[in-house]
């Protein structure tokens, strides 16, 4: 397993919102402007602090949803009980600021050098830092075959959507919509369980690599089906939030 | 200060100044965050192994359940900025496990089922301020929680409470651990914030 150290003593910086893309009704990303951007690994996150007027702070952990060396980006999903998401996804708008730090995490991270075959499995908004190693895969030009298991409630809850949609070589996406479908779909319609795993991951014997992002159920589920279906535990690597988990 | 404009903020749990470390929110679920797949290790074949150098000791589940444990009612803060207060834990003290090891060793390395590690300073895991924790709320520990033991050291940031503990090997140095190795600090002291290396 390659253990990159890194042991960069992180700032607060101030970041500036360039533009604001509604992904889904729920589902904001915003592009950022910062001027001492170290550049991350697909993968990574960063923490976003806010700062009322009276000095009153909120600091919440995103997934960085643009891959390296394009400006870091963000996409937000507003949790009904939030402190500092309601705030990102309804009142940020273009050129309002806000200090940032990061890139953070060393784990979650995809490289195009990692080599294997990449399966990626996403609940909800858990597929943020997926798409990142999406558009790393591609910006890159790596060969690595890639599919990603999307779940979401229903199409109009699936985040980048249209980009998704788009052709990539050697991208497989396979969504699965658990609450309800649109006239004449004809893809998955439930939610991840041992029997759609084994239809859609990689076979073992490819030694993918696996990212899997999505609430805790989620992941318990898909992480503890690919290791029954041979994938070494070290090869899956998850992310967990929970409805409070730090979105 | 960079004010956000037209932020406000919730500030739940004002009515406790002092309890909250900074930077940190109260929730009432349970959050769970791991790294990889959850392991599951049978209790038959489950042990906890204290190393020193070639020597190990070593207790079986039966072992283990058969020492004087103790419940402890705690607030825990995650690094990724949940606190969740008042949680009640079952245990053993690791003075109590220590107590049956010749040592003098100023640091531990926590193992896991899963290959995590964790560092910890001796002094931050003696006098009653670690447990090798085996139930939760009066349940024995789920296994998405840590379960079937997990380790207890609620003054530092919870990654430090390492999930599917199996032992401690006692060194010379501080080395770092798993998420140490990824830039997290090598202390985690949530009152000085120290989430990160330089923090």
């Amino acid at each position: 397993m390659a253990r990159t150290a890194v042991r960069r003593r992180l700032s607060w910086q101030l970041a500036t919102v360039t533009g604001v893309v509604d992904e889904t009704p729920r589902v904001r990303t915003l592009l950022l402007e910062l001027d001492d951007w170290q550049e991350h690994v697909a993968g990574q996150h960063l923490d976003v602090r806010l700062t009322a007027d009276d000095g009153y702070r909120a600091a919440r952990a995103y997934s960085i949803a643009s891959a390296p060396g394009e400006p870091p980006s963000i996409t937000v999903e507003r949790l009904e009980d939030g402190e500092v998401s309601p705030y990102l996804t309804e009142v940020v708008r273009a050129g309002d600021q806000f200090e940032v730090r990061g890139p953070i995490g060393g784990y979650f991270v995809w490289r195009p050098e990692d080599g294997g075959a990449l399966f990626i499995a996403a609940g909800g908004s858990g597929v943020v830092p997926l798409r990142a190693m999406l558009r790393e895969r591609r910006q890159s030009a790596s060969t690595a075959p890639a599919k990603l298991l999307y779940s979401s409630r229903s199409i109009d809850d699936v985040i980048y959507r249209t980009e998704l949609g788009e052709p990539d070589h050697g991208v497989e996406i396979v969504h699965t919509l658990t609450r309800s479908q649109p006239e004449g779909w004809t893809g998955y319609a439930r939610r991840v369980d041992a029997e759609l795993l084994r239809e859609v991951a990689w076979p073992s014997e490819d030694d993918p690599r696996a990212f899997v992002c999505g609430p805790t159920s989620f992941v318990e589920t898909v992480s503890a089906g690919l290791v029954e279906l041979g994938y070494a535990p070290s090869n899956v690597r998850t992310e967990r939030f929970g409805a409070t988990g730090g979105r | 200060m960079s004010v956000s404009r037209d932020f406000r903020g919730r500030r739940r749990h004002e009515a406790e100044p002092g309890r909250l470390p900074p930077g940190q929110y109260v929730t009432d679920d349970f959050p769970v965050l791991s790294a990889g797949p959850t392991p599951h290790t049978s209790l038959d074949e489950w042990t906890f192994a204290i190393r020193a150098g070639e020597e190990s000791t070593t207790w079986t589940w039966q072992e283990l359940q058969a020492l004087p444990s103790e419940t402890i009612t705690t607030d825990v803060h995650c690094v990724t900025r949940w606190s969740k207060f008042d949680t009640t834990w079952q245990g053993v003290s690791l003075d109590v496990l220590l107590e049956a090891v010749d040592q003098d060793a100023p640091y531990v390395l926590a193992f896991c089922d899963g290959g995590y590690t964790t560092n910890l300073p001796i002094e931050d895991v003696t006098d009653g301020k670690a447990w090798v924790a085996f139930a939760y709320d009066g349940e024995p520990l789920e296994p998405e929680h840590g379960g079937p033991a997990r380790l207890l050291v609620p003054h530092l940031y919870f990654w430090k409470s390492a999930k599917w503990v199996r032992g401690l090997v006692l060194r010379d140095e501080d080395e770092p651990g798993f998420w140490e190795t990824y830039g997290y600090h090598m202390y985690g002291d949530p009152w000085r914030e120290q989430r990160y290396a330089g923090d």
